[in-house]
């Protein structure tokens, strides 16, 4: 059962093969075993999850289902669940109890699905390797020595382990995309503005986006159907007609142009990395595609864009983490100023407090042309050069990341090299783009992602190339050992 | 001895009218229980966001047209970063590189009657933003309470050039000011409430001298009458301290009216750093010329047009026409008054409103929107005194009676009371022999030269009739009768 595609669930649920109480319980009792190493979860809540199945058999038997109704998902602990505690993997939050729902939560919860539980992330989805978390880091699936993954890791583990069928994550720099890629699986970073933030706390409003991340591009398509949708809570919600992202899966490949950007292919990237990504662009060739290089010539300037914009807008973000309403407060201070001083330095982990750092200062007066306005201007040039490129092709092709899941410990005391790490996911943030990342290869046993990039509001063909390349392959298959 | 000049600037902070905040659903009513109109967006809970209020934009662009500002096709929500309990998210959503309306103005008058004289006052801009909650310091024992009721309530901020030279002129600009926003209804300007506070930024110099002096800004003026003696007392402060040879210091200053000074709150070096930049939750706001033009035909008439039509229709002195125009409620009331009485009466109409109504109110306290004599009554019973059914005597006592409730209209006391002015010739004459044969002293005094006498028999005529006849008549028949007798 573990094993099955979430529309394969659906029927198996439909056709009475099992309940969601059933498989509910069945993934409660393999979280009860295997997370306690993994760590894939900070909350999980049986009483509740179960509660949520029940009712989902009851619409069940009602026949008032959708292709969720029942299923169970891991949320990450940065969308706000009514009843939930929801720290977003820091010790500011580690008492927050939401008293209301995120958009996508009452979505995915409108749609019938259980939830699981609250996945492990990075601090505020800062980190490219989930070492950041409060909670503790998350160990890889594949090699349990080894890093999940940043921000979404959580969410990757949970999956890769089947400790959850499919999940929810979010995508700042990456963050669904990389974890994706060290664990094997799929994930889709959508448009900015296609899924709602409305409840998904902030790191950096202009570059944060929701998505899927399940072991096929038809599951996130399923996924997304129903996270996806204009909210008039979240006013860079963008309000057009809802997509139907399954309705392209099936599409034929033959005359897909793939553009390669030769940013991608130089210096930089793993070579055993690198050969699976030049084998799985063979593998499209076979499948009628063809082949074009296209040159992102700004690349090389997003990680010092990111670095600036994102830090930014998370020093204001994070401002409201004050002691005073909800949170962690310090036990002891002498007056405000204190309270404020010491409640944020004992509430916050080192890499939260490095970016609030980074971006009071790039705002500061004085530096705020210098830094801040000059990110924005090479945000444009990054966005230019993606729209240049699509002018030759229909989706772009490349790493997702330079190398495979590196061993816990080994970045995390540098972080300039923990940033780099992000060099070829950063840039559809700052564009806005959709990008997906889907599993291509093992190099030394350890899953390699292949990055597909679509214009604007090409999540249908996205997943559709990504779904022809899945049944030509069967990398998304594979699965990590010693999980029974 | 130097003479100094005074400049000072204004920057007002006018709570909209709208019914929900600025970005988000909760109420703006005020007086409610401590932090029951406070949702999760106004706690700033995680992962919330803002979304804008269009009646509270609605409210700017009418204010941008009232001041012939310009309404700003496109204009940014910036955020404003500092720490305080009250301010929920650590930062305050308002506009700063590109505010709502640009530009402006406004026009004080000052001194009164003739020697009343006009001066435009240049506004720099007005935007958008949202009030913090407040910290309420009393009754917790050493801590502070934090009611964010207040939090996200919408707020137009008003600012000028630095064009007022004395405190009568800013005191002017607040009062034309205050009365504006009433009048195009985006405030209620309830300044003991909060709605409508005011900052006075307040330099000297030189008399001649080209530069501006170093400002301090006052916050925080409630009321017109501490503005005036706040920016009185910070002016010979700060003349003062020039003269003793200190320099004055950039400030942010309170005035405490108890003492009637001024303090310093906090000085240039200790002040905050905002980090503006433009919030990423919001996209710019986008008020296209439709918008524009529809709020525009749904504007009511403005003071200064209605005081030059006032004028030019109805022959009302600038004065009288000032008066009428003070708020939107008395010159609504005087216009439906006229549209009673006729437009011949207009200026009789000016007169009851101004003279008998005020008085009348003003002994009750009470306002003219809650006038128990309505303008359609007023204008009913102004009608009958020009067309001369009753006195303007008589009137009185009607006005007395509609006030009282006695009746629906003046026509009905007159009727019922018999107030109907005796106009008729022969009745009068009739009257007046009676009266000169009761009164033949008087009607010797005056044969003997006394005018007075006149006066008197006039008197005993009026008397005669309980005032209903026309005083007019009564006088030329009087005259007549006399002359012949």
């Amino acid at each position: 059962m573990i094993e099955r595609s979430l529309k394969s669930l659906a029927a198996a649920l439909a056709g009475k093969e099992i309940s969601s109480v059933e498989l509910t319980q069945t993934y409660l009792d393999r979280i009860a075993r295997l997370n306690p190493d993994i760590n894939a979860y900070i909350t999980v809540a049986p009483e509740k999850s179960l509660a949520q199945a029940k009712a989902a058999d009851a619409r069940i038997a009602a026949g008032q289902t959708t292709a969720l109704t029942g299923i169970p998902l891991a949320q990450k602990d940065i969308f706000c669940a009514q009843g939930w505690r929801t720290t977003c993997g820091s010790k500011m939050l580690d008492n927050f109890v939401s008293p209301y729902d995120a958009t996508v939560i009452e979505r995915l919860n409108t749609a019938g699905a259980v939830i699981l539980g609250k996945t492990n992330m990075d601090e505020f989805a800062m980190g490219s390797s989930n070492e950041t978390s409060y909670f503790g880091a998350v160990k890889n699936p594949w090699d349990r020595d080894r890093v999940s993954g940043g921000s979404s890791g959580g969410s990757a583990a949970a999956v890769a382990a089947r400790l959850a069928p499919a999940a929810t994550a979010t995508d700042t720099g990456g963050s669904i995309r990389q974890p994706a890629a060290l664990c094997g699986l799929t994930g889709l970073k959508p448009t900015y503005g296609v899924v709602s933030r409305y409840g998904m706390i902030a790191y950096a409003s202009s570059l944060d986006q929701g998505g899927p991340m399940a072991r096929s591009a038809e599951d996130c398509a399923l996924l997304l159907d129903a996270m996806a949708g204009f909210d008039p809570r979240d006013s860079t919600s963008l309000e057009r007609p809802a997509d139907d992202y399954l309705r392209d899966l099936e599409r034929p490949l033959a005359g897909l142009r793939i553009g390669l950007p030769k940013e991608f292919f130089g210096e930089g990237c793993d070579a055993a990395v690198m050969a699976s990504i030049e084998a799985a662009i063979a593998e499209y060739r076979k499948l009628g595609a063809e082949t074009v290089e296209v040159s992102l010539p700004n690349m090389k300037l997003s990680v010092p864009a990111y670095y600036v914009i994102a830090p930014a807008e998370a020093s204001s973000n994070l401002s409201r983490y004050d002691g005073v309403r909800y949170g962690y407060r310090a036990p002891e201070y002498a007056d405000l100023n204190d309270m404020y001083a010491k409640t944020r330095a004992q509430g916050f982990g080192d890499e939260v407090k490095r970016r609030i750092l980074i971006g009071t200062y790039v705002l500061s007066h004085g530096y705020y042309d210098a830094y801040y306005l000059q990110a924005q201007r090479i945000r444009r040039l990054i966005a230019d050069d993606f729209r240049t490129a699509f002018k030759q092709c229909d989706v772009i092709m490349g790493p997702t990341s330079p190398t495979t899941a590196f061993k816990l410990g080994e970045k995390i005391d540098d972080p300039v090299q923990m940033y780099l790490f992000d060099i070829f996911t950063l840039g559809v943030n700052l564009a806005g783009l959709p990008g997906m990342s889907v599993p291509c290869g093992l190099v030394d046993g350890l899953p390699v992602g292949l990055q597909l990039i679509g214009d604007y509001f090409s999540e249908a063909r996205l997943l559709n190339v990504a779904h022809r390349y899945q049944q030509a392959t069967d990398w998304h298959l594979r699965r990590p050992a010693g999980l029974d | 001895m130097k003479q100094w000049e005074v400049v000072i600037g204004i920057e007002t902070h006018a709570q909209l009218q709208t019914r929900s905040k600025i970005f988000s659903g909760s109420s703006t009513a005020f007086g409610a229980e401590p932090n029951v109109q406070a949702n999760a967006v106004d706690l700033a809970l995680p992962g919330v966001l803002p979304v804008l209020n269009r009646g509270a934009v609605e409210c700017a662009i009418r204010f941008g047209l009232a001041v012939e500002g310009e309404v700003a096709p496109k204009s940014v929500f910036a955020r404003k970063n500092y720490f305080y309990p009250d301010l929920p998210k650590g930062y305050q959503i308002s506009q700063y590189e590109l505010p709502v309306v640009v530009g402006g103005k406004l026009t004080i008058t000052l001194g009164e009657g003739d020697a009343a004289v006009e001066k435009t006052i240049n506004l720099t801009r007005a935007h958008l933003e949202e009030d913090a909650g407040k910290s309420l310091h009393e009754d917790f024992h050493g801590k502070s309470g934090i009611d964010l009721n207040r939090a996200g309530t919408p707020l137009l901020e008003i600012v000028t050039e630095p064009d007022m030279r004395s405190s009568a002129e800013a005191v002017a600009y607040a009062r034309a000011l205050h009365a504006l926003v009433r009048w195009i209804g985006i405030c209620d300007g309830n300044m003991q409430e909060g709605s409508f506070r005011c900052d006075a930024n307040v330099s000297v110099r030189p008399v001649g001298q080209q530069e501006f002096g170093t400002r301090r800004e006052i916050k925080n003026l409630n009321s017109f009458r501490f503005m005036q003696q706040a920016i009185d007392y910070e002016v010979s402060w700060q003349i003062n301290e020039i003269e003793e040879g200190r320099a004055i210091q950039q400030a942010t200053v309170l005035f405490d009216p108890d003492t009637g000074e001024t303090r310093s709150m906090r000085t240039k070096e200790d002040a905050h750093d905002y980090r503006y930049f433009p919030d990423p939750d919001l996209l710019p706001l986008m008020i296209d010329r439709d918008w524009v033009a529809r709020t525009r035909a749904d504007m009511p008439e403005l003071p200064t047009a209605k005081k030059q039509r006032f004028v030019a229709d109805f022959g009302l002195s600038a004065y009288d026409a000032t008066t009428l125009t003070a708020s939107l409620d008395i010159a609504g009331y005087y216009e439906a008054a006229v549209a009673v009485a006729g437009k011949g009466a207009a200026k009789p109409c000016a007169n009851w409103v101004m003279v008998d109504l005020a008085a009348r109110l003003n002994k009750d306290g009470l306002d003219i929107a809650s006038s128990p004599v309505s303008a359609a009554q007023l204008g009913g019973l102004v009608a009958r005194i020009a067309d001369n059914t009753i006195s303007n005597n008589i009137a009185k006592k009607v006005f007395e009676a509609l006030w009282a409730g006695e009746g629906q209209s003046a026509d009905e006391i007159i009727e019922k009371q018999g107030l109907k002015q005796i106009t008729d010739t022969g009745a009068i004459e009739k009257l007046i022999d009676e009266v000169l044969a009761a009164n033949a002293a008087m009607v010797a005094e005056f044969k003997a030269g006394k005018e007075k006498a006149f006066n008197a028999l006039v008197g005993q005529a009026m008397k005669a009739t309980k005032g209903k006849a026309n005083p007019q008549q009564v006088n030329e028949l009087l005259r007549k009768k006399l002359a012949g007798a």
